[in-house]
C-alpha cells in the first residue's frame, strides 16, 4: 500500500495520542478480559473445598430451593453447572447492585470459600468497577480509541512483513518500537476481531439510536425480536408457587440436545412467574441463540425458537468469537495469548511514548506522570490481580463480606503500589514492582498447595499458570535491573 | 510569525480537529445507525443490527478524515455535509411504523 509521508505522519500521531488518551483504562481491560477466557476455571480454583458435582437439572433446582428462602428479588439469573464448571452462580440484584453466589450443586448451600471469583475479572473487563451505565460507556469509548488506534497503527506501518522479524534488542527506542510492532503484527487480525467484536456486545448502551429509529423507545420489543425465545410479560401481582425446576431444565436438555447455559428465573413469587433457558454456549461459535420460556408456576413450554436469520446469526456468532465460550481447550489458550499480547502491546506503547520523548529532550512535568502511571499501572495491575488470589487463600472461611474483602484486598494493593511508583525514581521503581509481581505470582502456588488438599486438573494448571506468569515478571525486573545500572 | 503565535495556531488547529472527530465521529455513525435501520429492506431486527455493526466502523473512519482533510474548515464542512445528508436519509425514510 502506497500511502503519502505526510499521511502516514498523521496516522502515527493520530495512533500516539488514541492510545495514550485511555491506554491504562485498556491496559486493565485487556489484562481482565484474557483473565475472563477462564472464567470458571479461576471460579474452580478460587472454591478448592467444593468439589461436588451433579446434573444440571439437580444442581438448579438445589439452588432454587436455596434462593427461595435467602433471595428475595425480581429475578435470580442461575448458569447451570456444565463440563468447565461444577457449582451453580446465582446472581440477583438489588437496584443496581448485585449479590453473586456460588452455590454446591449437590445441597445449593452457599460454597465454603465465598468469592467472586473469575466473575469479578469478568466484569472488570467491561464495567471497571464503576456503576451502570458509566463503566460500560467508559469501556465503548475506550474499544472505539482501540479501535482507532488500530487502523491508524495499520496505516502509519511503514513495513509490516518485514518489521515483523526485526527486533533490534538492546536500550532504548528502538527495541521498545520492534517490540510493540511484533506484538501488534502477529496477532493483528485477533486484536481488531476482538475490538470490534467486543463494541457490539454493548451496541443497545453504546450506539442505541438504530433501535431508537426503528422501535422508538421501545427496546424491549427489540430484545423480544432479537430473542424470540425468551419472553417477558408483567407479574400478575397476586402470589404465586414455582413448579419444580428440574423437569423443566431437563426438557429443555432434551429439546437443545446438549446443555443449557444461563437459567433466568422472573417473578419468582408471582402468579406469572417465568422461567428462560438458554442454551449453553459450547454448542457452537454463536452465543446464546437458542432460549425456551417456561412458565413458572405450571412448567407449560411458552415459547422455543430456533435462530434461523442471516443477520441475527450474524451477530450472535461475532458476540461468540467475543465470548470465546465454544472454544476447546487448545483455542482457549490461544485467546489468552493473544489477549496477553494485545495487553503487552498496550503496555509498549505506552512505555514508548516516555522513551521517545526522553531522547529528544528532559520530559516535561505531564510526560513525568505520564512515566509514574506507566510503572503504577503495568506493574501495578499485575500485582493487585496476584493480591485478589493471595486474598482468597489467606482470608478466614466464612463471613458475610469475604467476597467483598477480596476485592478490597486487590484495590488496596493497586493503590499502594501507585504510591510507590510515584515515590520511587523510575529507574527503581520499575526493577521494585516488576519483582514484587514477579514474587507475588511465583509464591501463589505455594499458598494454594498448602490450602487446597489434593490436586484436581483445574488447581494444577492454575499453579502451573501462575508459576510461569511469575518467572516472566522476574525475568523482567532483571532486565529492568541491568538497564538502570547501566 | 513568531514562534509562540505558530504554537498557539497549532494549537487550535489540533483543538478544532479533535473535536469535529469526537463530535462529528460519533454523529455521523448515530445518523448513520438511524438512516440504515430505516432504510434497509429487512425485518426490523435485522436492519437494527446491520446498520448498528456497520456505525462502529463508521466512528474511526470520521476520525481520521477529520485529521487528514487539508484544513481544519474542510473537515467540518465534510462532516457537517455527511450529516446532514444522513439525516435528511433517515427522516425521509419516516418514523417508525
Amino acid at each position: 500500500m502506497k500511502v503519502r509521508e505526510g499521511v502516514r505522519q498523521t496516522m502515527a500521531w493520530l495512533h500516539g495520542w488514541a492510545g495514550l488518551l485511555l491506554g491504562w483504562v485498556l491496559y486493565v481491560m485487556c489484562l481482565a478480559g484474557s483473565l475472563a477466557v477462564f472464567r470458571p476455571e479461576i471460579g474452580e480454583w478460587m472454591r478448592p473445598e467444593t468439589r461436588d458435582r451433579a446434573p444440571a437439572p439437580q444442581a438448579v433446582a438445589a439452588a432454587v430451593s436455596w434462593l427461595q428462602q435467602h433471595a428475595d428479588a425480581p429475578a435470580w439469573f442461575l448458569y447451570a453447572p456444565g463440563p468447565r464448571t461444577n457449582t451453580v452462580e446465582a446472581v440477583w440484584f438489588h437496584g443496581l447492585t448485585y449479590t453473586l453466589r456460588a452455590l454446591d450443586p449437590a445441597t445449593g448451600l452457599p460454597a465454603l470459600r465465598q468469592t467472586r471469583g473469575g466473575e469479578f475479572f469478568y466484569r472488570l473487563h467491561f464495567e471497571l468497577q464503576l456503576p451502570y451505565p458509566w463503566g460500560r460507556l467508559l469501556a465503548c469509548l475506550a474499544a472505539a480509541m482501540m479501535l482507532l488506534a488500530l487502523i491508524t497503527g495499520v496505516i502509519a506501518h511503514r513495513r509490516i512483513f518485514r518489521d515483523f522479524f526485526t527486533f533490534r534488542p538492546g536500550r532504548g527506542q528502538r527495541a521498545w518500537l520492534d517490540a510493540h510492532n511484533a506484538l501488534g503484527v502477529f496477532a493483528l487480525p485477533f486484536h481488531i476481531m476482538i475490538t470490534f467484536t467486543g463494541l457490539i456486545t454493548l451496541f443497545s448502551l453504546a450506539m442505541p439510536w438504530g433501535v431508537q429509529a426503528r422501535y422508538g423507545n421501545d427496546s424491549a420489543a427489540m430484545f423480544q425480536d432479537l430473542i424470540p425465545g425468551a419472553i417477558s410479560r408483567a407479574p400478575a401481582g397476586r402470589p404465586g408457587t414455582l413448579a419444580p425446576i428440574a423437569p423443566m431444565i431437563a426438557e429443555a436438555e432434551r429439546r437443545f440436545g446438549g446443555n443449557v447455559g444461563l437459567v433466568s428465573v422472573l417473578n419468582p413469587k408471582d402468579a406469572a412467574s417465568l422461567v428462560l433457558v438458554y442454551q449453553a454456549d459450547d454448542a457452537g461459535i454463536a452465543t446464546s441463540p437458542e432460549a425456551i420460556s417456561f412458565d413458572g408456576t405450571t412448567g407449560r413450554v411458552l415459547a422455543d425458537y430456533r435462530e434461523a436469520r442471516p443477520v441475527v446469526k450474524t451477530y450472535d456468532v461475532a458476540y461468540g468469537l467475543h465470548m470465546a465460550r465454544f472454544a476447546d481447550p487448545l483455542l482457549r489458550w490461544l485467546y489468552f495469548v493473544s489477549g496477553l499480547m494485545l495487553t503487552a502491546g498496550i503496555a509498549t506503547g505506552l512505555i514508548l511514548w516516555t522513551v521517545k520523548r526522553r531522547e529528544r529532550a528532559p520530559l516535561a512535568l505531564g510526560n513525568r506522570l505520564v512515566e509514574r502511571l506507566n510503572i503504577g499501572m503495568i506493574a501495578g495491575a499485575p500485582i493487585a490481580f496476584a493480591a485478589y488470589f493471595w486474598a482468597n487463600r489467606l482470608l478466614p472461611l466464612g463471613g458475610a463480606d469475604r467476597a467483598a474483602a477480596e476485592v478490597a484486598s486487590l484495590y488496596w494493593t493497586w493503590a499502594a503500589t501507585l504510591l510507590v511508583a510515584f515515590a520511587l525514581k523510575p529507574r527503581l521503581g520499575w526493577p521494585i514492582l516488576l519483582a514484587a509481581a514477579g514474587g507475588a505470582w511465583a509464591a501463589l502456588p505455594l499458598a494454594d498447595i498448602t490450602v487446597r488438599g489434593a490436586a484436581t486438573p483445574v488447581l494444577a494448571d492454575g499453579d502451573v499458570t501462575m508459576m510461569v506468569v511469575g518467572l516472566a515478571f522476574l525475568a523482567a525486573a532483571r532486565r529492568a535491573t541491568r538497564r538502570s545500572r547501566a | 510569525m513568531s514562534a509562540a503565535r505558530r504554537g498557539r495556531r497549532y494549537r487550535a488547529n489540533v483543538a478544532g480537529r479533535a473535536a469535529a472527530a469526537a463530535l462529528g465521529g460519533y454523529t455521523i455513525a448515530a445518523l448513520f445507525a438511524s438512516a440504515s435501520a430505516r432504510l434497509l429492506p429487512l425485518p426490523r431486527v435485522e436492519a437494527v443490527l446491520s446498520g448498528t455493526m456497520v456505525a462502529f466502523l463508521v466512528i474511526p473512519g470520521v476520525v481520521i478524515w477529520a485529521f487528514l482533510a487539508r484544513s481544519m474548515v474542510r473537515a467540518w464542512t465534510g462532516i457537517l455535509i455527511a450529516a446532514m445528508l444522513l439525516a435528511l436519509a433517515a427522516w425521509l425514510a419516516g418514523p417508525p411504523a
